[in-house]
């Protein structure tokens, strides 16, 4: 008998739907069919159990070649290239559970790492603008029970985040927004028309690169100050318009994506964001929303932040004290100035996200990349260590891009003999530990790792 | 005043941080000492010697000592930190974090610097004769108190996010400013010799910024009130005045609210 | 078989009336037990020196979302303030520290239990995370009810018997410890912007007051017999003339008395008084009533109460009182982080400086400790600061300092810009009372684990309990001249056995024994229309299954539950 599982938490975006039913096949191993997600996440199941997996270790031969070693030897491997560099980075951290980010943060404090994740080439300029500014926000179950007008900036969920609208923003039926959309005024402000810009009451077509300034604008105006004829490409009475339209809200919301993060000024557009929620907040309800990306993007920030009171760009090289400072300790800062000297790509792929030069910079030195997938950093690895893919074959708990902790169920096995993200960090630190304390019995022993990187 | 020259012999594969090459870390030691001294590439702490030669003593205090850096110390960050008083001249370029959080003293770099120089700075004189990176005068991470007094002269030009959240003191820069001046300021003053590219005085409460060429984005948050004649640096000019950020918070003062300032030169 | 003897130190224990004499403490595979029972004990020479139980704090924000939200938006709060590494993690933060230094912190202090003062019952999961990653101390989380949907339905219709239902079910889906209540009914206002300001104060929509949610609550809260009480944060925590309103809500527990098998003695724990005892009706004529508030406190004897005391540092506010801390950023204006959480609660985090030269913060300080100085009941009367928002933790022992010394409290005032006024806002210069070793013993364990409904296990040192023991370098016969040697042997116990081990020494920690995550699981009859009410409310209203609410048994660490079954 094929077995269904509820409940089960989608492992793609940051929209985290928790709903999924999967049905496996009667050994277990196999996935039939998966209800309620959207194409993509369906694909990730799919791909689990229908793709060709590695089970064991690989690494690089003289030759250029992979070959398969145990899981031993990797983390002997592992632990000896993170021992002996001086400023390692441990990077990535998309698509893990916080229990493999908790483990990974105690190999980087014992090796003396840096240690970051993928929010360092995504939304950082949040976490900058969060830093100066606060961060006025809410849960999305907020968001479907009160919210009557929807500002969506720079964002597009209709392809990045598929259920986002339905779940929570837009079209659901809450508890004080019975009528669902027509509830709702929807605000989406974009220099391109997507397709999100289509379900759109008020479209504005901010000129690419000015969100800064049309900000600015919205600001002045809510004071009640003259602004110019026309600001970032946008009439005067149009945002007029729409000023009127945030002060009369009940309760709103501003996704943003990135659109905002990633055009000039970065975390200044997020932080002036920011500061236009706290303006709004004199005269009613407003709340502002980073669409993070992946299902777990959220939770390095989370795990880190407890652990060291900083959600990413850690520099943990001084070993008794935590820096960070992102435009130095930012992993492609440090990649494109040659400050690194050994590189872990974990549950990403910096080698299809990294700009040219920076992975060009890293490829001189030892990279290791730990993924249950075969990807472009995989690829052009010393080492590559599979592991299981959390929400499928692994469980552990997530945070929603709302910061929602939703726990994740596995719905298979791993293949046989594959393990998971912790269990590998929790080894490997184990093994810094044992390297740790050969060294202090005798005098430091230098050891360089074996294995020749491959070809650029 | 006595000098200690350190000769960058044996340069970092990496970088090296050198909170402690101040005249206050140096004051009262023989060179010998100095050279043992801590510095950092990444995880490894060796002593000053491994990668610099050491000539001089220090003086009795920090202000009797003044420290000359020889050799490419372009990657070398955080000289100066701290440092409450004497001098530390730098012949080329160098990093990170030069000066940052000085307190008093002066710090003379003949070439160019990387980002977060001046950051948080209190005091003293910061020279650079070439162009300074990003955040320059800024404000360390989440901190709303930025940079406090003293002097950032900088020749050439400045990258972004110059005199982020500051509260006082003066940056001057010869060339061009990249994108945001004294964002959140609640203070201070900036003086551009050349262009400011945009987003002059966002989000600003209180202070002054003086462009002396053109401002290529002005934000709308800024009105123009009039025009004034002033000196600045040393220069007697005609200026447009604005007042802003109107879309930011303002503190009133006798009954009157206290706007950050842009003049612009005719 | 380990076996301790702690020889003749000056021993503390308010739970058994002891009062500083010269005994003997005997431990055996960490329980306290008779000296009789130990055949080849190691001792642990504590003679001259203080022996107390492990310490007791009853309301702290150390683990969970709104206290990450302050590590995560204070880079600053690291910058040059944190300690280098000394243990097995670095120790970041200074009003906000990390997991790990909070651990390690509590223990170099002797303390033993904190109890999470605040748990969003949506983020449960995160709550427990953090428990996990925090070392040494022994955890429970109070899950929020005051502006909880469920809660406020059924105690519009006064349905007592389905919101206790209600309540044995969230404690165990969130593996809570007791009934927390924050500013009740103004949270929810909050999520409209609005808040509300006194007991009578109509909470928008649910056509509920805030008198109504604190007196059901403790009918609820005694129907289920738990072992804490209700825990309250008043409504218009912070503001000029607030004294009033909290008398208003001390006053709704007239008439209960305490239900329940735990030796509890209260039906109200009314939280960080200091915030709640001013007097004025703005900035400029603010004033203590501190000594109003305490003496309602002081003839009614089924309330207990924690003083919330402003330490004179940089912090970190933070608090599921939204309107509050939104109010507060207007005015410092400074970064203001918020988060409302569906159905249940809200939570602000703003930076605050307590500086000594701004006469409200010098008029705040004195008004916690008129709260505990005027007590006439120090088993009733405990120490905290609220921590982070009055102060951060590590400075209990300066607020003890400031308690047991009339001249560290002059010393301290000395520094005050605006001492005059403070004096004339308050009685604190007219207060010559000094607290003694036996008074802190209650304030600081006896009294709270009283008040939390544990004290067969914590907070005293009676044979069967845990063999937690602190012991500091105070000589009760001989206490140092300088204060401030009080507030060193206090910072940096001499020793501290948690469990029975050796965990600190000399105020350094030497190892981490297993804490644990305490919880309360009530059971009580089966009801049909709760359960129906509960998968209604996920279907509909809520963002996350209700499969996936409850948190999973391999998220929690360590447990230890307490239990109560209602059905007998
Ligand atoms: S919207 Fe995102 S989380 Fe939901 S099913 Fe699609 S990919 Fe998965
Ligand atoms: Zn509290």
């Amino acid at each position: 008998m094929p077995k269904r599982i509820e409940n089960v938490g989608c492992p793609y975006c940051g929209v985290c739907c928790d709903d999924l039913v999967v049905t496996v096949s009667d050994d277990g191993k196999k996935i039939l069919e998966v209800e309620n997600a959207c194409a993509i996440g369906n694909q990730i199941y799919h791909h689990a159990t229908e793709s060709e997996r590695v089970r064991l270790p690989r690494l690089r031969q003289p030759d250029g070649t992979y070959k398969e070693i145990s899981y031993d030897e990797a983390i002997d491997y592992a632990a000896r290239v993170l021992y002996n560099a001086k400023k390692p980075l441990i990077y990535g951290f998309g698509s893990t559970n916080c229990e493999g980010m908790a483990a990974a943060a105690k190999v980087g404090e014992k090796a003396g790492a840096i240690l970051d994740n993928c929010a360092s080439i995504c939304h950082g300029s949040s976490l900058l603008a969060i830093f100066d500014n606060g961060y006025p926000s809410c849960t999305l179950g907020e968001v479907k029970n009160r919210a009557d007008v929807i500002l969506y900036w720079g964002a597009n969920p209709a392809h990045a985040h598929p259920r986002h609208m339905s779940r929570y923003s837009i079209f659901p039926r809450g508890f004080f927004t019975g009528k669902g959309h027509k509830s709702r005024k929807i605000i989406v402000i974009d220099p391109r028309y997507t397709d999100t810009a289509r379900v759109a009451d008020i479209y504005l077509q901010v000129k690419q690169g000015y969100d800064y300034d049309l900000f600015n604008a919205f600001r002045t105006v809510a004071r009640g100050h003259e602004i110019p004829e026309e600001v970032a490409g946008i009439k005067r009475e149009k945002i007029l318009e729409v000023v009127e339209i945030m002060k009369n809200a009940r309760f709103g919301t501003i996704f943003y994506g990135m659109g905002l993060c990633h055009t000039d000024g970065r975390n200044h557009n997020i932080d002036i964001a920011i500061s236009l929620t706290r303006d709004l907040n004199d005269f009613t309800k407003w709340t502002i929303m980073a669409m993070r990306g992946h299902y777990n993007i959220t939770g390095p920030n989370q795990v880190w932040s407890w652990q060291y009171g900083f959600p990413y760009c850690l520099d943990l090289s001084k070993r008794d004290i935590a820096h960070m400072n992102p435009g130095e300790t930012s992993s492609i800062d440090l990649a494109m100035r040659g400050e690194i000297d050994a590189f872990f790509n974990v549950a990403t792929d910096a080698g299809a996200h990294f700009p040219i030069e920076a992975v060009k910079e890293l490829r001189k030195h030892p990279w290791i990349t730990i993924d249950p997938n075969i990807c472009m950093a995989s690829e052009i690895s010393d080492l590559h260590i599979p592991v299981g893919i959390v929400g499928v074959e692994v469980p552990g708990i997530v945070y929603r891009m709302d910061n929602v902790p939703v726990q994740y169920r596995k719905v298979i096995d791993p293949p046989e003999g594959v393990i998971s993200d912790e269990e590998l960090f929790e080894r490997i630190y184990q093994r810094l530990c044992e390297l740790e304390a050969e060294d202090a019995a005798k005098e430091r022993v230098k050891t360089t790792a074996e294995g020749i990187p491959a070809e650029d | 005043m006595k000098t200690v020259t350190l000769t960058m012999t044996n340069p970092p594969e990496l970088y090296l941080e050198g909170q402690n090459i101040t005249p206050d870390a140096f004051a009262g030691k023989t060179a010998a000492e100095i050279a043992a001294i801590d510095v950092w590439e990444g995880k490894l702490k060796s002593p000053l010697g491994k990668y610099f030669t050491v000539e001089g003593n220090g003086g009795a205090t920090a202000a009797e000592t003044r420290i000359i850096l020889r050799g490419d110390c372009s990657r070398l960050k955080r000289v100066g930190q701290q440092m409450t008083a004497g001098e530390i001249v730098i012949e080329g370029d160098a990093d990170m974090y030069i000066g940052g959080w000085m307190k008093g003293g002066k710090i003379h770099v003949k070439g160019n610097v990387d980002s977060f120089c001046g950051l948080a700075m209190e005091g003293g004189e910061l020279i650079i004769d070439g162009k300074a990176g990003h955040h320059l005068g800024s404000s360390p991470r989440g901190e709303w108190r930025g940079m406090q007094g003293g002097l950032i002269r900088v020749a050439g030009s400045a990258g972004n996010d110059t005199a982020t959240f500051m509260n006082g003191g003066t940056i001057i820069i010869g060339g061009d400013a990249d994108i945001h001046v004294s964002t959140h300021a609640e203070g201070g003053t900036v003086i551009i010799k050349g262009n400011a590219k945009g987003r002059v005085g966002g989000q600003m409460v209180k202070g002054d910024i003086y462009v002396f060429g053109q401002i290529e984005n002005p934000l709308p948050g800024f009105k123009q009130v009039g025009e004034v004649e002033q000196e600045v640096d040393g220069v007697k000019a005609r200026f447009i005045h604005y007042i802003g950020d109107l879309g930011e918070r303002h503190p009133v003062s006798k009954g009157k609210p206290v706007y950050g300032n842009i003049y612009t030169r005719i | 078989m380990s076996e301790l003897l702690i020889k003749n130190g000056f021993v503390f224990d308010p739970l058994q009336g002891i009062r500083g004499d010269r005994m003997d403490i005997a431990v055996k595979d960490g329980r306290i037990v008779e000296t009789s029972a130990l055949q080849h004990p190691e001792t642990i020479d504590a003679s001259g020196m203080t022996v107390m139980a492990g310490g007791i704090d009853i309301h702290s924000h150390v683990v969970g979302p709104k206290v990450n939200v302050g590590r995560l938006f204070r880079p600053e709060d690291k910058l040059f303030k944190s300690p280098l590494k000394r243990c097995n993690r670095m120790e970041m933060g200074f009003s906000v520290p990390s997991t790990f230094k909070a651990g390690y912190d509590y223990a170099r202090m002797g303390y033993v239990f904190v109890n999470e003062a605040a748990m969003p019952p949506l983020h449960s999961p995160h709550v427990h995370e953090e428990i996990r990653d925090t070392p040494i101390i022994d955890n429970a989380a109070m899950p929020v009810f005051g502006n909880n949907w469920f809660t406020l339905e059924y105690l519009k219709n006064h349905e007592i018997e389905n919101n206790a239902a209600y309540t044995a079910w969230l404690l165990r889906a969130t593996r809570g410890f007791a009934i927390k209540v924050v500013n009740p009914g103004g949270t929810e206002a909050w999520g409209w912007g609005l808040n509300c300001e006194n007991v009578h104060d109509p909470v928008p929509y649910f056509e509920i007051t805030p008198a109504e949610i604190i007196a059901g609550l403790i009918e609820t809260n005694e129907h289920l017999g738990l072992p804490h009480s209700v825990h309250l944060h008043c409504n218009n925590l912070g503001n000029p003339g607030n004294y009033t309103d909290t008398l208003d809500s001390l006053k709704l527990a007239e008439g209960y008395t305490p239900k329940n098998n735990f030796g509890r003695e209260q039906v109200l724990h009314a939280t960080h008084l200091q915030f709640h005892s001013y007097g004025g009706d703005s900035w400029g004529n603010f004033e203590s009533r501190a000594p109003d508030v305490i003496d309602y406190v002081n003839s009614h004897d089924n309330i207990t109460i924690d003083i919330g005391q402003v330490t004179l540092d940089e912090t970190t506010t933070m608090t599921a009182d939204g309107p509050f801390e939104h109010h507060l950023r207007a005015l410092n204006n400074l970064k203001w982080a918020n988060t409302d959480v569906e159905l249940e609660t809200a939570a602000g985090v703003v930076p605050y400086i307590y500086s000594p030269k701004v006469k409200v913060c010098t008029i705040q300080w004195a008004v916690g400790l008129e709260l505990a100085l005027l007590s006439k009941d120090l088993m009733r009367t405990f120490v905290s600061t609220d921590h982070p928002n009055a102060g951060p933790f590590i400075r209990y022992p300066r607020v003890i300092t400031w308690l047991m010394s009339r001249a560290a409290r002059d010393a301290t005032m000395k520094t005050f810009k605006w001492l005059e006024r403070t004096i004339d806002a308050t009685s604190i210069d007219g207060i010559d009372r000094e607290l003694d070793l036996y008074e802190i013993a209650q304030m600081t364990r006896a009294g709270p684990a009283k008040a939390l409904g544990i004290s067969n296990t914590y907070g005293g040192l009676a044979p069967g309990m845990d063999a937690d023991i602190a012991i500091y370098a105070l000589n009760p016969e001989n206490m140092p001249e300088n204060p401030e040697e009080i507030e060193k042997a206090l910072s940096r116990c001499a020793c501290l056995l948690k469990d029975g081990v050796v965990t600190v020494r000399d105020g350094e920690v030497l190892t981490e024994p297993p804490k644990r995550t305490v919880w309360v699981d009530v059971k009580v009859p089966e009801n049909a229309q709760v359960q129906r009410d509960i998968y209604e409310h996920f279907l509909r209203y809520y963002s996350v299954n209700l499969g996936n609410y409850s948190l999973f048994e391999e998220h929690l660490f360590n447990p230890r539950v307490i239990e109560v079954d209602t059905t007998q």
